[in-house]
Formats: structure tokens, C-alpha cells, sequence
């Protein structure tokens, strides 16, 4: 067979037939969830495998020399081969599992951190979710290195020249975002890699928004650490990713002892395993990561790009139709953004609309976004964000506008 | 339940326009009060004779919710006691707080009823304490006044 294949047009009615909470109600109202930044909903699939595991294939792995524990242990490497794959990462051993892209960064700082000393810097951006900044200040208050900020402008984009200005050999790590969560920029990572790398810093991609919208491959990207969580991809809560480079991991001192990270344990001395079991001790979150594995599974058959290629038409119908709403201001005008819109409807609080879009069965987040810097860089309280997923359709954006409308109804 | 239940006419006035907006300098005593996941501000200013609040004022910033609460409570303590305000604050918060209920809010209440609707929302009902929990604040902090102390700050979480 040569023939070309046409693809199919994306059809997003099936791919919502796989999601069965999309088909709940909420005060009786159809339910339009547009919080997939916080946490996306579970297809079947991933709620099939999980509920398969823990009927047929569960015991504690590594463990066991029975039948059952070499079934969970199959079930949990061969979900970190399947995180591997999807990073195009050289190995298993450079695939850590931890309970989210924020235990992942506290990992990095408390493990390779203790390198640091007074005078070294951490250059991170205004645009990261608080993950991405306090363990870096919590660093630096026991190391006596510096954090260093670049600055965004009021589209809410990265000011690469001023990031640039901020390197020096001073700089030992650059940990950013790959996507803002609070406003959907994409920033210039490639560019953001090459000017640390220039000067000898190490990098750490935060990848938790955009892991779901664009294929990453950690070979090209050229980064030293990335870092995602499962739920934001389509997985299970409780489980994330740490990807480093095998030579940095292998440097690196365990962060936290127990069970798994040993090799031998005697009160005199203790010889720890290898990596990446080295990082995780105690019992792992098993069918977490075989729900995580699952969730890989699909959405690299629905198409990263296409998936892609229907989010940035949501986006694009979004952004229009909530332009023309008087007195909605959205808040992130980037050129290249994700599917996150985040807005202010003058004379009515974010919490107060979250409420009534909520009433009108629209799920959005209204808050801060766990990215307070960004909201005072733009100087509001807080933000309503709608924010879209494989799922997301068209009756969504209208159940919003029509909400919307709804709560300047209210609010004359 | 219907969101106009929540976003009574009482409420959109008092956040439009709400009563005893302000500070009162000088004043007896005083108190912050902070709701850090949404970030809702409010400063209480008093002015007290004995146990009695003479004047009330309230300054900040937040949703719908807490700003017309605010407003409402001022209005409704001003002349009181600290043991009707007391009543009144238990009252406020059963009412708040009785998710699932369908049951009229006492007459006790006044106007401070119109709150009701928040009682369908459990998300909401922090907005909509944050003023009270700060009033208590305040008038404890009269209470122990002897000893030394600066102005207080209280916070929902």
C-alpha cells in the first residue's frame, strides 16, 4: 500500500463519546467543562486500564517473586518505557516517576540544588505557576544563591532580551515554563536553551501545560530536566514525571530514603539503587502509571497535532466571540498561545462570574491561577480562565458566551 | 435554586453602592481580614462606647459576595452590643452554612437574610463570612486591650 491516507476530518463528537463524564449534568444544565489547564478529564481508556489493573494485575512491585508482583512490575516499567517513547528520551534510567511536575521540581532543588552556594543564580520567569518559583526561593534561602526574574511585557510575553541580559556564568539553572497556565503563552524555549547553554547554565523545562498540546521530544529540545504531571494529560491525579539527562541523575544524591532507593541497608552504611529507582522510594503510585501509560496510548492516537490543530481553532473562535462581549478584557495577548483565554468582565468580580457560568453549567477556574506575579504584573485580583482540551467543542464556547451574557444580565 | 437567589437585588445594590465605605480615623479599634485563595481585602475601623459599636466603617476589596456581606453587617451592628452582635454572627452563620436547607432564615436576621442564597454555594460562604470573622477580631482585640497589642489580621484559610 502506497496509496496517501487521507486524514480524517478531526470529529470531536467521538472523540467526547469517549469521556463519560462530559455526558454528566450540573444543575441540570449540559456541562461545558473548560478547565482542562487545572486537570483534564479521564477517557475510557484510561479509566479501563486503571480499573483492569486493580482487578487482575495488582501486588506491590519489585518486590514479590510471585506471578502477581511480576505482573505489576511489568504493568509499571512497561509504563515507564511508554513515558520514555513519548519524551524520546535515550532511557529508561533517565525516567523518574513522582507524584506531579511539583514534587518533580522539588525534587531537582532539593537534589541537585545542594550544588549551590552564595553568589550562584537561578533565573526563572514572571510567568511561572508557583511551583516553578518557591521551591527556587526555598533554595536560595538555604543556599545563599540568588534568584534572578525576567521580566514579561503587557501582551504577556517573555521579554527574551531582558532573559538574555539576566544570564551570566553566575547562572546555574534556568527552570521556566514551556506554557504559561495563567495566560497560555507559549514561550521561545528553544531560543530561552541555547542563550543558557551559552553560558553554561543548566535547564529546567516545566512542561506540565503543554505536554498535552505539542509533541516533545527532550533529544531536540536540548533541556536538562522536564518535568509534567499525568492529569493534565489525560491521567490519572497523584503521578508526574521527572526527566534529566542519565550523567546529571547520576550525580545527583537521593532526595528522599526508604524502601525501593537501596540496594543494601545496615546501620553502618547504606549503599543506594540505581537509577531511576534511586529517587523513588517507598511504594510508587502503580496504576497511576498505568493509567498514565493508557492516556499516552490515546492521545498519541487521536494526533498530538491534530488535537493541536482543533485546539488553536477553539482558540481563535473564543478569543473572537469574547472580544465582542462589551467590557471583556482578556488578559494574555501572546502571538502563540495554547487554548487558554483568561479574562476580566468589567464591574464583575472572577469569583462572582465563576459562580454564575457555574449556574449556567460552564466550568472555568476564577483565581489567581497559582501565578499571583502575573496577576499583579496585571494588576487584578484574579482572572476567569476557560481553557480547552481534545473535547472541547463549539456547544462549549456557546454555553459560555451565552453564560456570559447571563452574568452582565445579572449584574446590569 | 436559581443564581438570582444568590445575587439578590440587596446584594448587587450593597455591592454597588455599599454603606459606611471608609475608614474612621480615629477609631477605638480595628482589623484586617484576608482571603488568600481569592484574595478578598477588608479593613473594620469602630468606634465603641463600653461594649456598644457607635460607628462602623469598612474598606477593601473583593467579589460581590463579600463586599455587599460587609456592607450589610455594618448597617446591622451599628447600635449593637457585643452580645447581640454575638447572636447575630451565630445566626449569620447557621444560616450560611446550612447547605441543602430550604427553611426560611430566621426574622432575627433583617435585612442580613438576603444572604441566604449563599447557603446553595459552599464555595462562596468564606466570601461572605470574611466580615464577621473579621468584626470578632476587632472586638476582641478591644477586649484584651489592656494587654499590648497591635492591630490584628485574621484570614479565612
Amino acid at each position: 500500500m502506497n496509496a496517501a491516507v487521507t486524514p480524517r476530518a478531526y470529529d470531536v463528537a467521538r472523540v467526547r463519546a469517549d469521556f463519560p463524564i462530559l455526558s454528566t449534568t450540573v444543575r441540570g444544565k449540559r456541562l461545558a467543562f473548560l478547565d482542562t489547564a487545572a486537570s483534564a478529564q479521564r477517557p475510557l481508556a484510561v479509566i479501563e486500564a486503571v480499573d483492569r489493573y486493580e482487578r487482575g494485575s495488582h501486588a506491590n512491585v519489585h518486590r514479590g517473586v510471585y506471578e502477581l508482583s511480576q505482573k505489576a512490575t511489568d504493568a509499571f516499567e512497561g509504563a515507564r518505557e511508554r513515558v520514555r517513547r513519548f519524551l524520546n528520551a535515550a532511557s529508561i534510567k533517565e525516567i523518574v516517576f513522582t507524584r506531579g511536575t511539583t514534587e518533580s521540581i522539588n525534587l531537582v532543588a532539593q537534589s541537585w540544588g545542594r550544588r549551590l552556594g552564595p553568589g550562584d543564580e537561578i533565573l526563572i520567569t514572571w510567568m511561572e505557576h508557583h511551583a516553578n518559583i518557591v521551591p527556587w526561593q526555598m533554595l536560595c534561602e538555604r543556599t545563599g544563591a540568588v534568584l534572578k526574574v525576567a521580566p514579561i511585557d503587557q501582551r504577556g510575553e517573555l521579554d527574551i532580551d531582558a532573559f538574555r541580559a539576566l544570564l551570566s556564568p553566575r547562572t546555574k539553572l534556568a527552570a521556566f515554563t514551556q506554557v504559561s497556565n495563567a495566560l497560555g503563552t507559549v514561550l521561545p524555549i528553544r531560543a530561552m536553551i541555547d542563550a543558557a547553554r551559552a553560558v553554561g547554565a543548566l535547564t529546567l523545562l516545566d512542561g506540565a501545560q503543554a505536554v498535552a498540546h505539542e509533541r516533545v521530544d527532550v533529544r531536540t529540545l536540548g533541556c536538562d530536566f522536564y518535568v509534567f504531571s499525568s492529569h493534565k494529560l489525560y491521567g490519572p491525579t497523584g503521578l508526574g514525571v521527572l526527566w534529566a539527562r542519565e550523567a546529571i541523575l547520576r550525580e545527583m544524591p537521593p532526595w528522599q530514603g526508604g524502601g525501593d532507593m537501596i540496594l543494601t541497608v545496615s546501620f553502618a552504611k547504606t549503599t543506594y539503587n540505581e537509577l531511576p529507582y534511586r529517587f523513588e522510594a517507598g511504594t510508587p503510585h502503580i496504576s497511576g502509571a498505568v493509567g498514565l501509560a493508557a492516556a499516552i496510548d490515546y492521545l498519541e492516537a487521536l494526533g498530538i497535532e491534530r488535537v493541536h490543530e482543533h485546539e488553536q481553532g477553539l482558540l481563535a473562535r473564543a478569543s473572537y466571540a469574547l472580544r465582542s462581549i462589551p467590557g471583556l478584557r482578556i488578559i494574555g495577548e501572546a502571538k502563540e498561545k495554547i487554548g487558554v483565554v483568561s479574562f476580566m468582565l468589567e464591574g464583575v468580580h472572577p469569583h462572582d462570574l465563576g459562580t454564575i457560568l457555574d449556574d449556567e453549567g460552564v466550568a472555568v477556574r476564577a483565581g489567581h491561577h497559582c501565578a499571583m506575579p502575573v496577576m499583579e504584573f496585571f494588576n487584578v485580583p484574579a482572572t476567569a480562565r476557560a481553557s480547552f482540551g481534545c473535547y472541547t467543542d463549539d456547544a462549549d464556547l456557546q454555553q459560555l458566551v451565552r453564560a456570559l451574557s447571563r452574568a452582565l444580565e445579572v449584574f446590569g | 435554586m436559581e443564581v438570582k437567589d444568590l445575587y439578590r437585588d440587596v446584594i448587587l445594590d450593597h455591592n454597588k453602592h455599599p454603606r459606611n465605605f471608609g475608614q474612621l480615623d480615629p477609631c477605638d479599634t480595628s482589623a484586617d481580614g484576608n482571603n488568600p485563595l481569592c484574595g478578598d481585602r477588608l479593613t473594620l475601623t469602630l468606634r465603641l462606647e463600653g461594649d456598644r459599636v457607635t460607628d462602623i466603617r469598612f474598606d477593601g476589596k473583593g467579589c460581590a459576595i463579600s463586599t455587599a456581606s460587609a456592607s450589610l453587617m455594618t448597617e446591622a451592628v451599628k447600635g449593637k452590643d457585643e452580645a447581640a452582635i454575638t447572636r447575630l454572627r451565630d445566626l449569620v452563620h447557621q444560616t450560611l452554612t446550612a447547605h441543602g436547607e430550604t427553611t426560611l432564615p430566621p426574622a432575627e436576621l433583617g435585612k442580613l437574610a438576603a444572604l441566604a442564597g449563599v447557603r446553595d454555594y459552599p464555595a462562596r460562604v468564606k466570601c461572605a463570612s470574611l466580615c464577621w470573622h473579621t468584626l470578632g477580631a476587632a472586638l476582641e482585640h478591644h477586649a484584651q486591650r489592656h494587654a499590648d497589642h497591635g492591630p490584628v489580621t485574621v484570614s479565612t484559610e
